[in-house]
């Protein structure tokens, strides 16, 4: 068994600036993560961090922009930190080494980027997320902090008392890739998971392979609910291919987008008459799907977004990335001709609820990054939130896990006595468990087991259990064609427009994911670096990942952000302005909700109609 | 439990070759020529090769299984796509033929450096290597001069060690406090002298094409060399800690051990020039009049 004040699970951005913080905290930390830190997905974060350091503008507009960004249902106490903390952390960054691009005086440059009302959004090139991840593992290299690299987290050690808020997680259990070999790791402090994002449950997604919601199942399956899972962010600018993002910064240097007609849509078809292409990102990514269902896309799929008018020396200095990334995987010379684009899956604004201090509902459980939801992007994130949120807050969650007191939060957690049952939506079929629930959920074998090492060798012996399980199967069905399946369903029932009727459909088929998953097995019969089985695990994640995005899209009945439903189109603030929340109950999804917070320090963010 | 397979089950959705043969180690020159004997066809037409299968060789090797100890090739049709990459060609065949294929992947756009393995002799980024630029059959190795952990998965230990060796962190002592939100001054020339070097993604391809490195243990390598070029070029690090960067730099198995075989620099696959930032570190050095190897 291994032993760490602080144990943090991912070593992207979020995680990375949590393993420094509780580092510079005085915490013994360690870091588990399935991948290199330097392979992490913040590294293909391309366009910026939000933050605002120039005379002109302030934390409150910054403020100000994310809640309407957010479609109000951002609280207030989670945006005002994120923007009151930007600018001291973004600077760290600069100080730590970060290759900002720079204005002729020296200073660090900023563009403009689309929801924002001052060019607040700090970039380097357009590989801003390479470079903070880079310089961050620096950072880990110089404190000397612990790295488990390419250990898969399985589960959290986690007690088993029958309210989650009286629950305590005392560690993980994770197993060596290159050796197979399953080991308990005790967190004396606590434990943070920064495990990034879902977007694997979808087809077409910008994501990594690896981002599988792994974090986010487990806590779930612990007794941590998940918020707005239904709020998926689908960026507007993705290859059709690949699902590769070409970043908003091109839209933020001038870059426009047509539909087959050569109209500059967002202006000539009314989407957005003021801000044009730097509209919102859900608000573009309607208008090129309503573009294309018109018959004005491009081979009835995508736009074009062109940037040749800006000219080869612009191009080359700020966006030179991009003209890689179209040649390598659309083959498209961006420029001489406009680049094809359509929305992909690109963010969740949901996730495991935390409060400002990264803290979950159940003690010792903390979470960060893209697989958190304080909430700061609430319905819809703006470009540039995403990477200072993962230093804001996994810096905040670090110090916390190590001790450092930073006052009492504002936000609750958990189940409790100002939270609302939801009791009106029927579900098409029973969601939740069906079988083979070693790798998760809280042990039900009787009697709790108080003591920290019980309950993390009891954890270890069922996943050592769970994976021989896995490994002797001789045959059944292949997690791959399951994650296919699983894919299809949300990419075709859970995207952009969504009804009743598909999201229950896409119900349907994940429970047949989930009764398919009960005959999985591991083909490949070796212990050594075994991919089959991690991926065989991490389809399980997204399949109870997958069934919280689909929950929450049929009982919120609205139009909010990126959460469209055609049967109310409207944003409707006196049955919504509330967060949805799932947590898993004796195996299976329990539904309530919590009123979302507008009030921030000084102020009250009214909800105003948002329109770019 | 043995690795042979069954013949595949095709998933309904995709398009099944009409002939998979998709083992079948033992008669590599057979199987060449029911690819349809192209094996010199190159890239001229893209387009010919819609709605075909392109022939893949992968090289096996686990230490645990018995019949892969050895190591062998197998070998799997791929129906090609327009846009198809090399790792697209080994998760295909790995989703569909042999899950037990095993290779480092992730983002699939070239920024986490997994995916660098050894196709048709060179080192190269899977996920940007376009099949259709490559003579088919197309070979693919695990990345050459490091230790096999199994399949396409090479030990990267020993290049993370090079890289932590050179001290791969800003150390400017007189930062300003950043509560104070004033950050350093750099000026947008010292910015463009060291970009090309920030964009190292860690993928080994460099070093694994090195012959130095591959003769000598202890060379740091390219990357690392390059990584040192990124702190040492920038301004904002003051002159002290730059003649201690170039005493890492110019040690028996640092700068001096690279001959100019320019093979780095062919290899990287976001285009550092990597041989030229090592050239400039020598140059530095003999500058500052540092002990010549």
């Amino acid at each position: 068994m291994y032993e760490h004040d602080v144990i943090v699970v991912g070593a992207g951005g979020a995680g990375l600036r949590a393993a420094v913080a509780a580092d510079e905290a005085g915490a013994d930390v360690a870091l588990v993560s399935k991948l290199h830190p330097v392979r992490s997905h913040t590294g293909a974060a391309e366009g910026g961090i939000n933050a605002a350091l120039r005379e002109g503008d302030d934390w409150e507009l910054h403020a100000y922009d994310t809640m309407k960004g957010s479609d109000y249902l951002g609280d207030a106490p989670a945006v005002e930190t994120l923007t009151q903390d930007a600018p001291e952390d973004t600077i760290t960054l600069e100080h730590w080494g970060m290759p900002f691009s720079r204005e002729e005086d020296g200073r660090v440059s900023q563009r403009p980027f689309g929801g924002l009302s001052f060019p607040r959004t700090t970039y380097a090139g357009a590989e801003t997320g390479h470079h903070l991840l880079h310089v961050m593992y620096e950072q880990v290299v110089k404190r000397g902090i612990q790295v488990y690299d390419e250990w898969y987290v399985m589960d959290l050690a986690t007690t088993d008392e029958d309210d989650p808020n009286d629950r305590e997680c005392h560690g993980i259990v994770a197993y060596d890739v290159q050796s197979g070999n399953v080991e308990g790791f005790k967190a004396n402090d606590g434990v943070v998971l920064a495990t990034g994002g879902p977007g694997q449950a979808f087809d077409h997604t910008t994501n990594a392979v690896s981002c599988t919601g792994d974090g986010h199942a487990m806590a779930y399956r612990a007794g941590a609910p998940l918020e707005d899972m239904e709020f998926i962010q689908f960026h507007p600018t993705s290859l059709p291919s690949t699902g590769v993002l070409i970043s908003e910064g091109v839209r933020g240097e001038g870059g426009i987008l047509y539909n087959n007609e050569g109209e500059r849509f967002m202006f000539e078809h009314g989407y957005a008459n003021n801000d044009g292409e730097l509209a919102s990102r859900d608000v573009v990514a309607r208008a090129e799907l309503t573009e294309v269902q018109e018959g004005r896309g491009v081979n009835d799929e995508y736009v074009h977004l062109d940037m040749r008018h800006l000219g080869e020396e612009r191009i080359l200095d700020r966006l030179e990335n991009i003209l890689h990334l179209a040649e390598d995987f659309e083959g498209v010379d961006g420029l001489v001709e406009p680049m094809p684009v359509k929305p992909g899956q690109h963010y969740a604004m949901g996730g495991i609820e935390v409060d400002e201090n990264g803290q979950t509902c159940i003690n010792g459980l903390y979470a960060a990054g893209e697989c958190a939801c304080v909430s700061v992007h609430g319905g819809n994130r703006l470009g540039g939130n995403a990477l200072p949120e993962l230093i804001v807050f996994g810096k905040r969650a670090g110090y916390h896990a190590a001790g450092k007191d930073l006052g009492d939060p504002e936000i609750k957690t958990g189940y409790g006595d100002d939270v609302e049952d939801e009791t009106e939506t029927e579900l098409p079929v029973q969601p939740g468990t069906a079988g083979l629930d070693s790798s998760g959920g809280v042990a039900a074998d009787g009697g709790v087991t108080a003591d920290a090492e019980g309950i993390l060798e009891r954890k270890v012996e069922n996943a050592r259990e769970h994976v021989d399980y896995l490994m002797e199967k001789d045959d059944g069905v292949q997690h791959a064609e399951i994650r296919q399946k699983l894919q299809n369903a949300m990419t075709d029932y859970v995207n952009v427009f969504r009804t009743e009727e598909g999201v229950k459909k896409a119900l349907r088929l994940i429970r047949e994911c989930r009764e398919e998953y009960q005959d999985v097995y591991v083909d490949d019969p070796s212990r050594t670096f075994n991919t089959d089985l991690q991926q065989t695990i991490e389809t399980r994640n997204l399949i109870d990942v997958a069934e919280t995005i689909a929950l929450g899209a049929l009982v919120r009945n609205e139009f909010r952000g990126a959460h469209w439903r055609q049967e109310n189109q409207i944003r409707d603030d006196e049955n919504w302005l509330k967060h949805t929340l799932i947590s898993w109950e004796d195996g299976e999804p329990k539904i309530f909700y919590r009123p979302v917070i507008l009030e921030g320090q000084d102020k009250t963010y009214e909800p105003k109609e948002r329109s770019y | 439990m043995s690795t042979q397979q069954q013949e595949p089950e095709q998933p309904e959705s995709q398009e099944a070759p009409e002939d998979p043969e998709m083992r079948g180690a033992e008669s590599p020159v057979d199987e060449r020529e029911k690819a349809g004997g192209d094996i010199d066809q190159t890239t001229a037409d893209r387009s010919e090769l819609e709605g075909e299968t392109i022939l893949i060789k992968v090289f096996r090797y686990d230490p645990e299984v018995a019949d892969k100890q050895e190591p062998r090739f197998d070998e799997f049709h791929v129906p090609f796509e327009k846009g198809m990459t090399v790792l697209d060609a080994v998760m295909y065949a790995r989703d569909n033929y042999d899950s037990s294929l095993t290779f480092r992947h992730s983002c699939r756009q070239a920024v986490c450096g997994s995916d660098a393995f050894f196709v048709n002799g060179k080192q190269r980024l899977g996920c940007k290597t376009q099949m259709a630029d490559l003579e088919h059959p197309v070979r693919i190795e695990p990345l050459p001069h490091q230790e096999v952990v199994k399949d396409l998965v090479v030990d990267m230990d020993h290049f993370y060690d090079q890289m932590h060796t050179v001290e791969p962190y800003f150390q400017s002592e007189d930062t300003p406090d950043a509560s104070d939100l004033e950050e350093q001054r750099q000026s947008r020339e010292n910015r463009e002298k060291v970009k090309m070097s920030t964009r190292c993604i860690w993928c080994g391809a460099c070093m694994s094409s090195c012959n130095i490195a591959a003769g000598d243990n202890e060379y740091l390598g390219p990357a690392a060399i390059n990584k040192a070029y990124r702190f040492a070029m920038d301004d904002r690090e003051d002159a002290d800690i730059k003649e201690h960067r170039l005493r890492i730099l110019e040690q028996e198995h640092g700068v001096w051990r690279c001959q100019t075989q320019f093979s780095c620099t062919e290899v990287c696959p976001k285009d550092i020039p990597l041989t030229e930032h090592i050239q400039e570190l020598k140059r530095e050095a003999v500058k500052k009049n540092l002990k010549f190897w």
